[in-house]
C-alpha cells in the first residue's frame, strides 16, 4: 500500500495512559525532539489529582498533549493523532480528538477486564473504527517481545511499552531517534543495561511503524524562527529563572520562603537546587512561614519571594498586608489552579484575580502582573522584581497551570540585555535617615540592619508620614493611606502601554490576560487571515493598568473578555472603565481555551452586530 | 568586634513608654538593654523583631533595628532576618499567646531547625493586649474574660515545648530580677542556635500576682531554685534543700537529716544531650511540692540552620558549573539556529 502523505502547519498529538504509564516523559521527549529539529512546540501536560488513582480507571488518566509545527502558540485544542495506552484514556479523550484523527492504541490492553474498569463498553468501540483511523497496535506483547533476551524483570519490561509507542510515533512524523537515545544513555549512565531496553524498544516500535505503514504519514511544515541558542523551557523554571535574574541584576543576595502546594512547588525545588548561585530557598511549615520569613529577608535587605497556588495566597494574605504597610520590596508567586478550596488542584484557572486584587484587610493595594506564556513567565518575574524593588512594594504575579507546567522552546536571552534594576536603597553618607520620606514616586529609602547610624523600627502599626513612629492621628493615616494607593497608581507611568494585535480598525475586540495569549492570538490571527476583521489587546499590568487602557478599549464597538473564570477581569475593567460595554465569555471547565470556541463567540458577536 | 562601648541607656528609642506602669516589660526591657551593651555587637548588628501583644512593643522602645510583626509570626520573621543575614544578633520578643497560641507551630519549628535566635518569650500566663483573655499557658480552672466560669484547658510548660522539639536552649527567669535575667540574656546570646528564655512576667492588670507563689518574698527561697550549670542543686532559705533522684524521679531532701549529705544532691549539667533530667527539672511545680526551676535549665551545643545553609551553600558553589544567571540559562539541553 502507499504511504498517505499528509502536508499541514501544525499537527497535535496527545499521550494518554495510565498515570504510571510514563506518557508525561513519552510527551516530553517528543517536545523536545521535535523543538531541536527547528519546530514551535507548545506543551500541556494534564495529570491526575491522586498520585496513583486506581489503575485503569478514567480518573487515573495522565495525558501530555503538543502542538508541533508552524507558528504555534497553544498546545491545541484537539489531537490529530491520540495515542491510548488503554480503554479509560481512549475513554477520556476521545470526546475531545479532530474528526478523522488518528489513533494508536494498544491492543493488548482492550481487554473486557480493562474495558469494564473504564466503565466502557467493547461495543463502543466498533463505532470508533467508523470514525476514525484507529491503529491496533499490540505494543505490551511486542515490547516483552523485544526484551525477551535482556535480564530485566517482567515490570521493567512492561514499563518501557511508552517507548515503543514513541517509536512508532517518531516513524510517523519521521523524526530522529538520536535526540531520546541520548537522553536514555545519560538519565540511566549508572544503568546500562536499561538504557539499552529503552533504546531497544524505541528502534522496535519505529521499525514497527515502517513495517506496518498501515498509518498515515505527516509533512509537517516547520517555523522559520529567529537565529540564536535556544532550549524548551516551563513556566515555573521560567518564573524561578526570572527571579534569580533580577536578583543578580539588582546586585542583591536571593531569598525565597515557601511552601510546597500543586501547581507551585516546581519553584521551591527550583530554588532549592541554586545553591550554586548563592540563593537561599526555606522550605516552612506553612505559608505563612513562607511568606512572613520572606519578609524578615526583605527587611534585611535581600530580594525575597514567596511562591503557592490559590489556597496557599488566602493564608499569606495578612503577611501580605504587613508587607504592604512596611512597604518592603517583594515578590508573591501565585500559580492559579481550579478553587476554591482545594478545588481542582492540577487544573488550571484564572479564578484567584479578585483574591490577588482585593484579598487583604484594610485599604491594601498591591500591583498585579501576569504572565502569559511559559517563557514570558522569566520576563514579567523579573518585572515584578523590579517593580518591587524599585517602588519598594510587595508585587503579585499571577501564572497558572497551564503555563507553569506547559512548555515551549525559548530564545535564551542574556543577560546584559535585562534592563537595570534600581534598588532604593539609602545612601551611605546620608546623614540621616527618616524611613517614611517619599520621592516623587512616594516611594520610600530601604535601610537594612547592619547599616549603621540608620537603626529604625517599622511594623504593622500605622505610621506618621515621614518618621514612621506610630501614630493613630486619624489625619495622618488617612494620608498614609492616600500616599501607599498613590505610589502604586504612579507604577503606571514605568510600565508598557496596551498594545493591539490583529485587525487595529476592527469593529470587535478581543480581551484577555495572562495565560489565555496564546489561544486568543491563535483564534484571533486565523479570523484575520481568513478575512473577518477583529482586533486583540492582552493585559499583562493589572494593576495597575496600562495608561492607554481607556484609550484603547474606547476605540471599539464591542470588547468580548475571555477569561477562566466567572469575569473576573471582565467586572474590574467594569470597575476601572464604565463607559464601555463589555461583553463575557467565561469558562470554569479547569480546562485551558479551545481557539475553536473562541472563534465561534467572535462570529456570533459580529453576527449580532 | 565592636569599636564602640556601650551603656545600656544607648540602646533607649526616644519613643514614650506605654505599658502600664508596673508591668514587668518594663524591668526585662531594661535587662535586654544591658545585655545588649555588654555584648560584643555594633548597635547596627542587632535586630529585635516581634509579633503582636503588648510584650511585642517592644522593638519600638529599642534603639536598634526592629520589626513589630502580625500576631503569631515574630518566629518566621525573625527566622527570615537571621537566615538572610547570619552576622546579625536577632531577638524575638513573643508572648505566651503570640508565640504558643496563634504562633505556636512557628515556635516549634524554628526550635526544631535551631535557628540562631534569642527567643524572650514573655509569660504573663493572659492575653494582655485584648484585655485579659486566657492564654495556652493559663493555669486550669483559671476564671478570665474568656473563662468565666474556669478554664478546661489544660496549659503548655513552654519548656516542655521546647524540649519536644527537639530544642537545645532552655531558660527560665523572672521579670524585675533584672541583674539574673542579663545574664542569661547574655548567655543565651552566646549559645548557638534556638535560645528560648522564658520569663515569668506580671501582667498588672489582667492577671496581677499570677506567678506570687513563686515570687513573694515569704516564699521565693523555698519556691525557687537557681540552677547553674556544675552546681549543686541546691536551694532554700537555709540553702539546706537540695534535689535528688529517686529512681526516675527527683525528690526534695534536706542535707542533714536522714543522713543525707551536700554530696548526695545532683550536680546540674546543662550541657548534657539527653532531656529527661532536663525535662523533670522544667516541670517541677510548688503544688507538687517542688522549687521551680530557674537559670540556664538546658544549652547544648548543636550546628545551627543558617550556618549549614551557608556551607551548603559554599560547598555546591565549589563544584558547580553554573556560576551565574547566563551560565543557568544555557545549562542542560540548548540547540542552535542558525
Ligand atoms: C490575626 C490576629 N488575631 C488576633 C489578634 C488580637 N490579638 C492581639 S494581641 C493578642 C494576644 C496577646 O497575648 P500575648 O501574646 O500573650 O501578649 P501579651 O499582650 O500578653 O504581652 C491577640 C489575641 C491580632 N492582632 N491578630
Ligand atoms: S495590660 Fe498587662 S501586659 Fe499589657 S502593658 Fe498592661 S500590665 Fe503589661
Ligand atoms: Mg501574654
Amino acid at each position: 500500500m502507499d504511504k498517505k502523505i499528509i502536508e499541514v502547519d501544525q499537527v497535535v498529538i496527545k499521550f494518554a495512559g495510565d498515570s504510571g504509564d510514563g506518557m508525561q516523559l513519552t510527551g516530553t521527549q517528543f517536545s523536545n525532539t521535535s523543538a531541536l529539529i527547528g519546530d514551535d512546540v507548545s506543551t500541556f501536560p494534564d495529570y491526575p489529582a491522586e498520585i496513583r488513582a486506581p489503575q485503569g480507571t478514567v480518573g487515573g488518566v495522565s495525558g501530555f498533549q503538543l502542538n508541533f509545527g508552524k507558528k504555534v502558540n497553544t498546545p491545541g485544542d484537539f489531537p490529530d493523532v491520540l495515542v491510548a495506552m488503554n480503554p479509560a484514556a481512549l475513554k477520556a479523550n476521545i470526546g475531545w480528538v479532530k474528526d478523522g484523527a488518528t489513533i494508536i492504541i494498544d491492543t493488548d490492553s482492550f481487554t473486557d477486564k480493562n474495558f469494564a474498569k473504564a466503565g466502557c463498553d467493547t461495543e463502543k468501540l466498533k463505532e470508533i473504527y467508523n470514525d476514525y483511523n484507529v491503529i491496533e497496535a499490540p505494543i505490551t506483547s511486542l515490547t516483552k517481545e523485544s526484551l525477551k533476551d535482556t535480564e530485566l524483570d517482567a515490570k521493567s519490561k512492561a514499563r518501557s511499552k511508552n517507548m515503543f509507542a514513541l517509536g512508532m510515533v517518531y516513524c510517523i512524523f519521521d523524526r530522529p531517534l538520536d535526540h531520546s537515545v541520548k537522553f536514555f544513555e545519560k538519565k540511566f549512565a549508572k544503568k546500562p543495561e536499561i538504557a539499552e531496553a529503552n533504546k531497544k524498544v524505541l528502534k522496535d516500535g519505529f521499525n514497527y511503524a515502517v513495517t506496518i505503514h498501515a498509518m498515515p504519514s505527516f509533512r509537517v511544515h516547520s517555523s522559520t524562527i529567529e537565529k540564536g541558542v535556544y532550549r524548551n523551557i516551563n513556566g515555573n523554571t521560567a518564573t524561578s529563572w526570572g527571579l534569580l535574574a533580577a536578583a543578580e541584576k539588582a546586585n542583591l543576595p536571593f531569598f525565597l520562603g515557601s511552601y510546597p502546594i500543586t501547581p507551585a512547588s516546581e519553584i521551591l525545588v527550583e530554588i532549592e537546587k541554586r545553591r550554586d548561585l548563592g540563593a537561599k530557598a526555606f522550605q516552612a511549615e506553612d505559608e505563612i512561614g513562607g511568606i512572613t520569613t520572606s519578609i524578615g529577608a526583605a527587611f534585611a535587605g535581600h530580594l525575597a519571594a514567596t511562591s503557592t497556588s490559590g489556597p496557599g495566597l488566602a493564608l499569606k494574605s495578612e503577611a501580605l498586608g504587613l508587607a504592604v504597610i512596611t512597604e518592603l520590596p517583594l515578590v508573591v508567586v501565585n500559580v492559579q489552579r481550579g478553587g476554591p478550596s482545594t478545588g481542582l488542584p492540577t487544573k488550571t484557572e484564572q479564578s484567584d484575580l479578585f483574591q490577588a486584587l482585593f484579598g487583604r484587610n484594610g485599604e491594601s493595594p498591591v500591583p498585579v502582573i501576569a504572565a502569559s506564556t511559559p517563557s514570558n513567565c522569566f520576563n514579567y518575574a523579573f518585572e515584578a522584581a523590579k517593580i518591587a524593588l524599585e517602588h519598594m512594594t510587595p508585587v503579585l504575579l499571577l501564572t497558572d497551570g497551564f503555563i507553569a507546567n506547559g512548555t515551549e522552546p525559548w530564545k535564551i536571552p542574556s543577560m546584559k540585555d535585562m534592563p537595570e534594576i534600581n534598588t532604593q536603597f539609602i545612601g551611605k553618607d546620608e546623614k540621616e535617615y527618616l524611613p517614611y520620606l517619599r520621592d516623587k514616586n512616594m516611594v520610600r529609602k530601604w535601610a537594612v540592619p547592619g547599616m549603621k547610624g540608620f537603626e529604625h523600627r517599622i511594623g504593622g502599626l500605622e505610621k506618621m508620614e515621614i518618621t514612621g513612629n506610630v501614630s493613630y492621628i486619624p489625619e495622618n493615616h488617612e494620608a498614609m493611606s492616600i500616599e501607599r494607593d498613590e505610589k502604586i497608581k504612579l507604577i503606571a507611568n514605568n510600565i508598557p502601554e496596551l498594545k493591539v494585535e490583529g485587525n487595529e480598525d476592527a469593529d470587535v475586540l478581543v480581551v484577555g490576560w495572562g495565560s489565555t495569549y496564546g489561544h486568543l492570538t491563535t483564534a484571533v490571527r486565523e479570523m484575520n487571515e481568513a478575512g473577518t476583521k477583529v482586533a486583540h489587546a492582552h493585559f499583562n499590568y493589572i494593576n495597575p493598568l496600562p495608561k492607554n487602557t481607556a484609550e484603547v478599549l474606547s476605540k471599539y464597538k464591542e470588547i468580548i473578555v475571555f477569561e477562566l473564570n466567572l469575569g473576573q477581569f471582565a467586572k474590574y475593567l467594569r470597575m476601572m472603565h464604565p463607559t464601555n460595554h463589555y461583553e463575557y465569555y467565561d469558562k470554569v471547565q479547569g480546562l485551558p481555551l479551545t481557539v475553536k470556541e473562541i472563534k465561534t463567540k467572535v462570529n456570533q458577536i459580529l453576527e449580532q452586530l | 568586634m565592636a569599636d564602640t562601648k556601650y551603656n545600656f541607656k544607648d540602646f533607649k528609642s526616644d519613643q514614650e513608654i506605654r505599658w502600664c506602669p508596673g508591668c514587668g516589660d518594663i524591668a526585662i526591657l531594661m535587662s535586654v538593654q544591658k545585655a545588649m551593651a555588654a555584648l560584643d555587637y555594633d548597635k547596627e548588628d542587632y535586630a529585635v523583631i516581634s509579633g503582636i501583644g503588648c510584650s511585642s512593643r517592644f522593638p519600638y522602645y529599642m534603639n536598634t533595628y526592629g520589626f513589630h510583626g502580625i500576631h503569631g509570626r515574630a518566629g518566621v520573621l525573625a527566622s527570615g532576618v537571621k537566615v538572610a543575614n547570619p552576622k546579625l544578633s536577632v531577638w524575638q520578643i513573643t508572648g505566651d499567646g503570640d508565640g504558643l497560641a496563634i504562633g505556636g507551630n512557628h515556635f516549634i519549628h524554628e526550635i526544631r531547625r535551631n535557628i540562631d535566635l534569642n527567643i524572650i518569650l514573655f509569660n504573663n500566663q493572659i492575653y494582655g493586649l485584648t484585655k485579659g483573655q486566657y492564654s495556652p499557658t493559663s493555669l486550669f480552672g483559671q476564671v478570665t474574660k474568656s473563662s468565666p466560669y474556669g478554664t478546661i484547658e489544660q496549659p503548655f510548660h513552654p519548656g516542655e515545648l521546647v524540649i519536644g522539639a527537639r530544642g537545645k536552649f532552655f531558660a527560665r527567669t523572672i521579670d524585675n530580677k533584672v541583674a539574673d535575667t542579663t545574664e542569661i540574656l547574655i548567655e543565651a546570646d552566646k549559645h548557638k542556635g534556638a535560645s528560648v528564655v522564658e520569663i515569668l512576667q506580671n501582667c498588672v492588670i489582667y492577671n496581677n500576682g499570677a506567678h506570687s507563689a513563686i515570687t513573694s518574698k515569704e516564699t521565693r527561697d523555698d519556691n525557687q531554685i537557681w540552677l547553674k550549670h556544675g552546681e549543686p542543686m541546691i536551694f532554700g532559705k537555709e540553702k539546706n534543700k537540695g534535689l535528688v533522684l529517686d529512681g526516675l524521679n527527683l525528690k526534695v531532701v534536706t542535707i542533714g537529716e536522714n543522713g543525707v549529705t551536700k554530696d548526695d544532691i545532683l550536680v546540674h549539667d546543662a550541657h548534657q544531650e539527653l532531656p529527661y533530667i532536663h525535662l523533670a527539672l522544667i516541670n517541677m511545680a510548688v503544688a507538687d511540692g517542688f522549687p521551680v526551676a530557674f537559670g540556664i535549665i538546658r544549652s547544648v551545643e548543636a550546628p545551627t540552620y543558617e550556618i549549614l545553609l551557608e556551607e551548603q551553600i559554599k560547598e555546591v558553589q565549589s563544584r558547580s558549573k553554573i556560576k551565574n544567571v547566563d551560565d543557568l540559562l544555557h545549562s542542560g539541553n540548548t540547540w542552535n539556529v542558525d
